[in-house]
């Protein structure tokens, strides 16, 4: 295959992969989207191949690389469970991180790879690669992490090292330093120094950003990984000079950058702040001082009472959270629905943009328990109907429907967008505590007259809810 | 041992209510109480003997067997001296008392050494004195009744209608007190279809008023007219000429008059004049809620519905018990959530808690000694004025956020044509073109990726994933390059190893990630 044939499928692929994005814009044409996606992939790797880059030496070595991580990768594919999707997608995200650290060591090691530079060009093209490095370290640890996080293996909670501000200013400034040495550097045995200490920095810059940052800003990290994996792909494709990379490496990034940019909005936060990590300042305080802690009794319901106000209910808004994820309550939620949508009630579901650990989290558990997607609505679709909602059920969710981001402008969440539960009828939270949520912000609509707690593990209640509302 | 709640049939003439009704029995069993109704309680309210007994409560013969065997009383009126008569010791009254206007009826309980709440006398400012507020539902029954009344007496249809035989404008109604009585008939009303206006001295149920169907009327003059507690107060002189203004208005154009006005511990203020309501409409209606207290109309003859000057006055004082099965089934329920207040213990014995707030303010006879007035409630004081400027809401998706200021967009620019600048000064041409490609790329995926639903948000990053390993690219155009002459010593071993690896891993992410997408999107179905 000439080079100019190879070029043009590049094109090809480019644009299968723009189709690809773009089928995703509703249900009915992301599958195919999914299938532009896979065919420009093959058209890439093909045409890369069976191009003027690659020997018929390297052949075997290729076949048998991919075969072992095409076995991998289906393998987990298929047996992923839906609410690990967060971990999975996170995991791979490091794995594009690791990639482009490879390549851009491999190249580096490379003269061919550079014997054309000369002059202003070879330092750009240097340049390229202490970049595309930097960003595949950062990637790397950050997603394996954010990964360790979802996953339970690292604990939740942040973790503030004193001083963090600075220990990143000032990891950042010795990598500026390295970059200059390593771009002064006459052989590639001199700049082998600077730029294993600049990946060793961002290995661990990686680590000490997500560690930072709590369970529930997970949407905006995971996004922002899936961002920065684009930009490696991107600064690999700088590196080789190739437009294909460069392309799609964009793409991703951008809509990794968008994706943070939806989620911090969401939070009515700052995206810099949620990077910055901890909630809020600095100082962290839970609550300012003065602000009015909600206080007063909380109705308890049983299960039972749960499933008689449903059944004689018109209109129902279930609100999931990441507490629905936790306890796997979405099949039962889906057998409930199906029994209330028997009997005439109009059940929805509204979706908070963060609920869940991932972009969309919520909406692929329930598509995954079979509740069809047309009655799973976005927040900004059903807020207003609340008023004519007899009741709003919510399951492990808590900042996402608190009151006080609207109520209270003192509050550590005033202004973030929230679903006015509290507007319904009667609204059932189901939680196994009166614990805060995320936030640490106690909720004041736990106090509310028309709201009721149905305490314990979302599953189980929503068991017996479910045998209530068949007997 | 559980305690007895008895239920007599009430003895004031025309009342038709009853204290519990058979389905909040069932409920008061499951508290642990006993219940006892005394035979015929119901019937007026549609709630048979053999209902209650269906339910497990115990029919009682006679007023006074009922009384000597309960240990609680559930009544709705307030209790003649006969019924005090037939109290014992250490019985607790539950009931309306009034305290204020009954204090020979006080005495007398205190005599009896008994224990009487005032289910009047619940402080309603706490919010969670709602569920057990028993005037709040018995003012919305009666404020849904005063509307019926008013239509039954009414010559016209509340609607406007178009029929072949002509067409009929619809009614006016004018509302004056927008309390929980006038809101009440301000959703009935604007449900039959009438036009309706209501008015309050006090400006912040506005809203409400909107919310159901009416137009607010203002009075033209300023002065806030909210005196605690969620009542009225009485307004200044200035005020009172303005409103007697709006109300001579309203009563030349409106069909309907229902008013509600009543200010805590003095006779209902005089809104409708003689002479208004000779300015009406003959065949007119109205229907003065505040009729028991004097009336809101000068006209009106308590209890009794009068024609005059061509204007029909009602003055019933018993709306709500004229829709005695509804009424008692909220009055019923109302005692309930008292009685669960009472009873957290579930075991079937009441504890009459003075350190309760809500029951301290019920409570207006403990064993015999007075307790009324309570002490003023300690509230928390209520938010100062809301800060004017509440946290900027962050736009919807999609919704085009403000435009950037000027200087920031001047700025902004700036810095980009330095960037850009800078760039074109010092890159090569090679450079450039590639640099060219990636600026229009994130164009294209910023535009491409708006249109994404943010149902598809967790599939978009899996596929998005999948494509980044293109990053694959990379590796495989290392494995094996065509030889590039005076490429010195490669160090092949190295290069490959890395590249194998690097391969392997991304399509790991390939395979795995285009697959695990496929997944998702085939569980999304209609």
């Amino acid at each position: 295959m000439s080079a100019t044939l190879a070029t043009a499928s590049y094109i090809g692929a480019t644009i299968l992969f723009i189709l690809s994005l773009g089928g995703l814009s509703n249900p009915e044409s992301s599958r195919r989207g999914n299938l532009y996606g896979m065919i420009g992939m093959t058209i890439a790797v093909l045409a890369t191949v069976m191009g003027p880059q690659v020997t018929k030496a390297g052949y075997g070595w290729i076949v048998g690389a991919m075969a072992v991580g095409a076995i991998i990768g289906i393998y987990a594919a298929r047996t992923v469970k839906m609410t690990q999707m967060p971990e999975l997608v996170a995991l791979m995200h490091s794995l594009v991180g690791l990639a482009a650290m490879l390549v851009g060591f491999a190249n580096y090691i490379d003269p061919a790879a550079s014997v054309e530079f000369t002059g202003a060009a070879k330092s750009i093209h240097e340049m390229e690669i202490y970049i595309g490095i930097l960003i595949g370290a950062v990637t790397f640890t950050g997603s394996i992490i954010a990964f360790g996080k979802l996953s339970g293996k690292i604990g939740g909670k942040t973790l503030l090292l004193p001083g963090r501000h600075w220990l990143n200013l000032a990891g950042l400034l010795v990598v500026i330093w390295f970059g200059r040495e390593f771009l002064h550097a006459e052989s590639i045995d001199a700049g082998m120094m600077p730029l294993v200490v600049m990946t060793v920095i961002s290995l661990l810059f990686g680590i000490h950003m997500v560690m930072a940052i709590g369970g529930a800003d997970m949407p905006v990290v995971i996004s922002m990984l899936n961002s920065y994996s684009g930009w490696a792909a991107a600064a690999t494709g700088f590196m080789l000079s190739n437009d294909l990379l460069i392309v799609v490496g964009a793409l991703v990034g951008s809509s990794g950058a968008i994706l943070s940019y939806i989620m911090c909005r969401a939070m009515n936060r700052n995206f810099i702040s949620v990077i910055a990590g901890g909630f809020g300042s600095e100082g962290g305080a839970p609550a300012p001082a003065g602000a009015a802690q909600p206080a007063g009794e909380v109705n308890p319901i049983l299960a039972a009472e749960t499933a008689e106000l449903l059944r004689e209910s018109k209109n129902v808004i279930i609100v999931p959270g990441y507490g629905m994820a936790v306890a796997q309550a979405q099949h039962t939620v889906y057998e409930i629905t199906k029994v209330l949508r028997d009997k005439g009630v109009n059940v929805r579901f509204g979706i908070h943009p963060v609920a869940g650990r991932m972009p969309g989290h919520m909406n692929v558990l329930l598509a995954e328990a079979k509740v069809p997607y047309d009655i799973v609505l976005e927040m900004d679709e059903l807020n207003e109907d609340f008023p004519d909602t007899d009741v709003a059920m919510i399951i492990g969710a808590n900042d996402i429907v608190n009151p006080a981001a609207e109520e209270d402008p003192t509050s550590p969440i005033a202004g973030m967008p929230v679903l006015q539960v509290w507007k319904a009828k009667t609204s059932i939270v189901m939680k196994r505590s009166m614990a805060t949520g995320y936030a640490g912000v106690d909720n004041p609509l736990f106090y509310k007259e028309n709201n009721r707690m149905l305490f314990g593990d979302a599953k189980k209640m929503l068991d017996e809810v479910l045998a209530a509302l068949k007997a | 041992m559980p305690q007895v709640i008895g239920v007599p049939k009430e003895t004031a003439a025309d009342e038709k209510r009853v204290a519990t009704v058979p389905e909040v029995v069932e409920k008061l069993i499951k508290l642990g109480f006993k219940v006892v109704v005394q035979s015929g309680a119901g019937d007026a309210a549609n709630c048979s003997d053999d209902a209650y007994r269906a339910a497990g409560a115990e029919i009682a013969e006679g007023a006074a067997k009922l009384w000597a065997a309960s240990d609680i009383v559930f009544k709705v009126c307030v209790p003649t001296a006969e019924e005090v008569g037939l109290m014992h010791e250490g019985q607790t009254l539950i009931t309306f008392i009034w305290p204020a206007q009954n204090p020979e009826l006080m005495q007398q309980l205190a005599a009896k050494k008994v224990t009487a709440l005032a289910i009047d006398s619940l402080p309603r400012m706490l919010s969670r004195a709602q569920k057990m507020d028993a005037l709040t539902s018995q003012a919305g029954v009666a404020g849904y009744r005063a509307v019926i009344e008013a239509a039954n007496a009414f010559g016209r249809f509340f609607n406007g209608q178009i029929t072949a035989a002509g067409k009929v404008p619809p009614a006016k109604v004018f509302i004056a007190g927008a309390g929980v009585a006038g809101l009440a008939a301000i959703g009935t009303a604007a449900g039959l279809g009438a036009i309706v206006r209501a008015n309050d001295t006090r400006a912040e149920v506005a809203d409400q008023v909107v919310s159901l169907g009416g137009e607010f009327v203002k009075v033209d003059y300023e002065e806030e007219g909210s005196g605690g507690g969620g009542y009225a107060k009485v307004m200044s002189e200035g005020f009172q000429k303005a409103q007697r203004e709006m109300y001579a208005k309203q009563a030349r154009e409106v069909d309907i008059i229902i008013t509600t006005a009543l200010i805590p511990g003095k006779p209902a203020p005089k809104l409708i004049t003689a002479d208004m309501v000779k300015s009406m409409k003959p065949g007119s209606v109205i229907v003065d809620m505040a009729a028991e207290r004097g009336g809101n109309c000068e006209l009106t003859e308590p209890g009794k519905a009068v024609v005059k000057h061509g204007v029909t006055i009602v003055g019933y004082t018993d709306l709500a018990s004229r829709l005695a099965k509804q009424s008692s089934t909220l009055y019923a329920t109302n005692l309930f959530r008292l009685t669960e207040e009472l009873c957290k213990t579930k075991d079937g014995v009441i504890n009459v808690n003075m350190e309760d707030d809500a029951i301290r303010g019920l409570t207006v006879v403990k064993e015999g000694s007075i307790t009324w007035p309570p002490p003023p409630l300690k509230l928390p004081a209520p938010p100062a004025a809301k800060p004017a400027a509440m946290p900027a809401k962050a736009p919807k998706h999609g919704e085009a956020s403000a435009p950037a200021s000027g200087t920031s967009t001047a700025i902004t620019f700036l810095v980009a044509a330095l960037i850009f600048g800078g760039i074109g000064y010092g890159a090569p041409p090679a450079f450039l073109g590639h640099f060219t490609v990636f600026v229009l790329a994130v164009f294209v995926g910023y535009m491409v990726v708006w249109n994404v639903t943010p149902a598809l948000h967790t599939p978009l990053m899996s596929v998005t994933n999948a494509i980044s390993s293109i990053i694959a690219i990379g590796a495989l155009v290392q494995i094996a390059p065509p030889m590039v002459q005076a490429a010195g010593n490669r160090p092949e071993a190295w290069i490959l190893g890395l590249a194998v690896v690097a391969i392997a891993l991304t399509a790991i992410n390939m395979f795995g990630g285009f697959a695990v997408t496929q997944r998702m999107l085939q569980m999304f179905r209609k």
